[in-house]
């Protein structure tokens, strides 16, 4: 199982917990898994394709999976997931 | 110390103003953080710019370009987003080029901000601190549609950003480190100090870069999102170009810019922590070679905060203040 830390923009659809357990072997396999369980959290997780939303950024432990590989990215029993929308950074 | 020969030439150069004045920065070695004898970790010293950041590179670049495409004249108001170090060095810049200057910016941000902006003239508009930059990106692109008569640079997708640090930034280091660059960490913020590194290290040394950006994860009070679709992306990043993509939180980001000071005397802005703490994990997965990372800012700023001599555990605000 992996631990999914849910952000504030979508706690209304998860019952609004802060983290919740899923199970699967990639990142995509875990994200399917919050969304069975979770229905409302599918439209706006996945797009039409079923690629990861443009404004969804998904980490294993503190990396972007989208730099590692994408939604095939290997997910350890133990690991975290966070799940943070995309917001302009700083410095700026 | 009369007949000491000088060991530096030309000693950061001679210009003909402060503007002209901005870059060729040091590059200042940190060997206490270094966690291997051949691992050689590099700070580039932004925070030696005018105004005390890297920004000063990218306004410029701005401005300039601006100027050079005949977009702008003096008397023209510049309209700009941002998180405090682009507006600062706009102002600078602006007003000793003569063109007024309204920033859009979060009212969460540590009020030496505030303070150095109007110090150079600027004129300030608050946005919502709980939507943080998006927030002030969404309000001054509203404002720059309503009002023509705005000329907004807009760094987030401007390829003059990423040009400062392709033509400035980047060849600098080439030149200080003979070409040899293992990893560059820099911050994640408009992409384009990432984007203009990665251009000009990829070209010249290929895959043997690697190029990783370490990123805010931003506290939850900041992320006053309505929806995911609320969400922004700057228009200038090209994700292919990243290597690896880390998230820092501010708690971490803040025990680093202390370790920056108390281990290695650079006093340095928290962003600058957060990079330091990504630059030292990738020194430790390397055998050998140079680890560059950006000192964004320095730490005048962020002094109200009480982050240099507090306990983590009492600084106030830590998940609500925009800190990068």
């Amino acid at each position: 199982m992996a631990t999914v830390r849910i952000p504030p923009v979508l706690r209304p659809s998860v019952g609004g917990e802060r983290e919740v357990q899923a199970a699967g072997e990639k990142v995509g396999e875990v994200l399917d898994a919050l969304a069975a369980e979770h229905p409302e959290t599918r439209g706006q997780l996945f797009g039409d394709g079923g690629e990861l939303n443009r404004y969804v950024n998904v980490y294993l432990n503190d990396e972007d999976v989208r730099v590692l590989d994408g939604l095939d990215t290997a997910v350890a029993d133990g690991d975290t997931l966070v799940i943070l929308p995309a917001m302009a950074g700083g410095s700026g | 110390m009369a007949g000491l020969p000088l060991r530096n030439r030309p000693c950061g150069g001679r210009y003909e103003d402060i503007v002209a004045a901005i870059g060729n920065t040091p590059l200042v070695e940190l060997r206490r953080l270094s966690p291997k004898p051949g691992v050689r970790i590099w700070a580039k010293m932004e925070s030696f710019n005018p105004t005390g950041s890297v920004k000063d590179r990218v306004a410029r670049a701005m401005i300039e370009d601006a100027e050079e495409k005949g977009l702008i004249r003096p008397g023209q108001t510049i309209l700009e987003p941002t998180s405090g170090n682009t507006g600062i060095s706009l102002a600078m810049i602006c007003s000793r080029k003569g063109y007024p200057l309204k920033v859009v910016m979060p009212d969460n941000v540590t009020p030496e901000r505030t303070q150095l902006l109007e110090m150079y003239g600027a004129e300030i508009v608050s946005s919502p601190g709980d939507q943080g930059s998006n927030g002030a990106v969404a309000m001054a692109l509203e404002m720059a549609g309503n009002d023509a008569s705005y000329y907004m640079p807009y760094q987030y997708g401007n390829e003059a950003n990423p040009a400062a640090h392709y033509h400035g930034t980047a060849k600098e280091i080439l030149e200080e480190l003979d070409g040899e660059v293992a990893s560059f960490v820099a911050g994640l913020g408009t992409g384009g100090t990432l984007m203009g590194h990665a251009r000009r290290f990829k070209e010249e040394l290929g895959d043997a870069v690697k190029i990783v950006a370490a990123e805010p994860m931003q506290g939850e009070p900041v992320q006053g999102l309505r929806s995911l679709d609320d969400g922004f992306i700057p228009p200038i990043i090209d994700l292919s170009l990243l290597d690896r993509k880390i998230f820092v939180t501010n708690s971490d980001a803040i025990t680093w810019t202390r370790r920056l000071l108390d281990e290695e005397g650079v006093f340095a802005g928290v962003s600058s922590g957060a990079i330091a703490a990504i630059a030292v994990r990738i020194a430790g997965e390397l055998d050998e070679g140079n680890v560059v990372f950006v000192v964004c800012d320095d730490g005048w700023k962020y002094l109200s905060s009480g982050i240099y001599t507090r306990p983590l555990a009492e600084i106030e605000n830590l998940e609500s203040t925009l800190w990068w």
